[in-house]
């Protein structure tokens, strides 16, 4: 079934291909993976574990041609790979003005992506970054430990509850429909964006996750998304998300913090930075 | 007019109903009492993870008004007598300084100023926030229930960091204190110490691993009990490497590679800092935590300390600390404008 829903993307080059993989995906999404996940003593799927994406998604979620990166001194080390796109259908269903604004947010986007600043990668973001995650599956509630800037999310999995206020990570409830497990996230601030390219949202933002194992080291991720005040309608993402298995795997440190500084507050400086930003 | 009167009866009879049962209940409360002198206390089970772990998952709170040194005149006295004793010798003077912020410096920010936020103004201090009961005269176990000194070239090295901080305080992002850059706390350790306000932290526990966010910044440390070895010792970290294993029903974490601008309790701890803890759930409520800190490259002894962690409701909030920090280009362009006069 994945390897269709693949072929599928390979070839929707075409409005009308894309067409037809609209019209498949659905019927993809609804047939239940023949993978069931073991259980956890309790008797859930055991999606335990450290999770990455191994895609372009971070650079563009849409499908795109490589491109040369916004900083020349960094020649081939930073510029975006191609990428056949995470979005559903490949186009994300933006209101006029809002893709105007998605044009301006990439065009500025040395200044204006919150990656660079180390900002907190909000959801969905997150999950696609170039960087590890952990599911720490308690009982009544669930943790995501991002590795990116120490990032994390409290799933709660008992009745659900309001968020007290906006915020990067968002709130999120959870429970288990079958296999699959569903987030229903709320409460997103207007700070994040969906990727390097400009790709944004408003604080009207609410994303339903699907985590779904379909093998030993891999999960479906699948994320609606729902924003009136920027999209015409929903719209969904999708990919999947594979286990780390180096032996004794782990979330390092990326408190980026430190990295970002410069760019932030460089010109606050008493004496301008010498040499190539070394801060000691 | 009859309609009138039967909506007051109706009310009477809910108001006769309200206030007796509480009544009622009390009453009943008190009956067994009465008739069984001595009932016993409901018996405590340690709960347990689907794994068979004990259970510590739940949102605490490691508040607490008992100070990390002993007031001097207290002597070699670890534990007050009793509730009675505590606020006696507090009210005799000896108990104060450090109470209301156990763990808060005396000047935190080099700015003369000993008060950052006044907390009780958020209702986040004094009765609002719930600590576990403590007779403790301090943190610091043990006779003396302070710190020990640092080595001397630790005391010179500290002075040194201190001449120049004082003389560069304002050159850039870079030479403000870690806790103003939201990159580390200074109390998330480990050792986890309580912090002056949102002294909060939620504990979730998955196959093979224990985590624990603290509120303050949002730091995350997820703890491996699976038996693994640390990591490569190239890889220090600001949270150190933890790795845990359970004691019967106590985890043991042990910690090492620090990275080396860490400070724990007043010094910048060294490659040879080693840090122990102990989780041990003790009731519904509460949770010992223990620890010992041996870093001989730094402090003349190790020392360990102790205190309980509360359970309560949560939730944990989002701290966004640096995403949030309007106030370091505030203060670097308040002390460029400053240049300029």
């Amino acid at each position: 079934m994945r390897i269709c829903r693949l072929g599928g993307w390979l070839f929707a080059g075409t409005a009308g291909a894309a067409l037809l993989s609209l019209a498949v995906i659905p019927t993809a999404a609804q047939a239940p993976t023949a993978y069931k996940a073991p259980k956890t003593k309790d008797g859930k799927p055991n999606l335990n574990g450290i999770w990455q994406a191994n895609n372009e998604a971070n650079w563009d979620i849409r499908p795109h041609a490589a491109y040369a990166g916004p900083v020349y001194t960094l020649g081939a080390a930073y510029s975006t790979p191609a990428g056949l796109g995470v979005v559903e259908g490949g186009e994300i269903p933006y209101k006029p003005e809002a893709a105007a604004k998605q044009k301006e947010n990439f065009t500025n986007r040395l200044k204006l992506d919150p990656e660079i600043k180390c900002y907190m990668g909000g959801v969905p973001r997150s999950t696609y970054m170039p960087y590890p995650f952990q599911i720490v599956q308690g009982t009544g509630t669930i943790m995501f430990v991002y590795e990116y800037a120490g990032a994390v999310r409290v799933i709660n999995m008992g009745a659900p509850t309001k968020a007290p206020a906006d915020s990067w990570m968002g709130w999120s409830n959870g429970h288990w429909e079958g296999e699959s497990l569903v987030v229903d996230v709320t409460s997103l601030n207007d700070s994040t964006w969906f990727d390097r390219a400009g790709n944004w949202h408003s604080d009207a933002l609410h994303v339903i996750e699907r985590y779904t194992a379909v093998s030993p080291d891999a999960l479906q991720y699948e994320a609606t998304i729902d924003d009136p005040k920027v999209f015409t309608r929903q719209w969904k993402m999708s990919m999947p998300l594979y286990r780390r298995l180096e032996k004794n795997a782990q979330i390092l440190e990326y408190k980026c913090v430190e990295f970002a500084e410069e760019v932030l507050y460089g010109h606050l400086r008493k004496q301008p930075l010498q040499g190539k930003g070394d801060s000691k | 007019m009859r309609r009138q009167l039967l909506s007051t009866l109706i009310a009477l009879v809910a108001v006769i109903l309200l206030v007796s049962a509480p009544v009622v209940a009390q009453s009943r409360a008190q009956a067994p009492v009465a008739a069984k002198p001595a009932p016993a206390a409901k018996p405590w089970t340690m709960p347990r993870t689907p794994d068979g772990a004990p259970d510590l998952q739940g949102v605490y709170s490691n508040a607490t008004t008992v100070p990390v040194a002993r007031p001097a005149n207290l002597g070699a006295k670890e534990f007050y007598d009793s509730e009675a004793d505590k606020a006696a010798t507090a009210s005799a003077g000896a108990g104060r300084g450090g109470a209301a912020r156990p763990a808060a410096a005396a000047d935190p920010e080099g700015n003369g100023l000993a008060v950052h936020y006044d907390t009780s103004q958020f209702g986040l201090g004094g009765p609002t926030v719930k600590r576990a009961a403590s007779l403790r005269t301090s943190i610091i176990t043990g006779p003396e229930g302070r710190v020990p000194p640092v080595l001397p070239e630790v005391t010179k090295a500290a002075q040194e960091r201190r001449a120049y901080q004082q003389a560069h305080q304002w050159d850039s992002a870079q030479n403000r204190p870690l806790a103003e850059r939201c990159i580390t706390w200074g109390f998330e350790g480990p050792p986890m110490m309580p912090v002056g306000y949102n002294s909060t932290l939620e504990i979730v526990q998955g196959q093979g691993y224990v985590a624990i966010v603290q509120e303050m910044i949002h730091d995350t440390r997820v703890i491996p009990t699976d038996g693994r070895p640390h990591g490569p010792s190239v890889i220090k970290r600001w949270m150190g490497d933890s790795v845990g294993h359970w004691e019967g029903d106590t985890l043991v974490v042990e910690t090492v590679n620090y990275n080396p601008q860490v400070v724990i309790q007043g010094a910048q701890v060294s490659d040879a800092a080693k840090v122990t803890e102990r989780f041990t759930r003790l009731d519904a409520d509460t949770i010992q935590y223990q620890f010992t800190v041996d870093d001989p490259k730094t402090w003349v002894k190790p020392f360990s300390g102790e205190y309980n962690m509360v359970h309560i409701d949560g939730p944990v909030y989002e701290y966004a600390c640096h995403e949030g920090n309007y106030g370091m280009a505030n203060n670097l362009s308040g002390a460029r404008a400053t240049e300029k006069k």
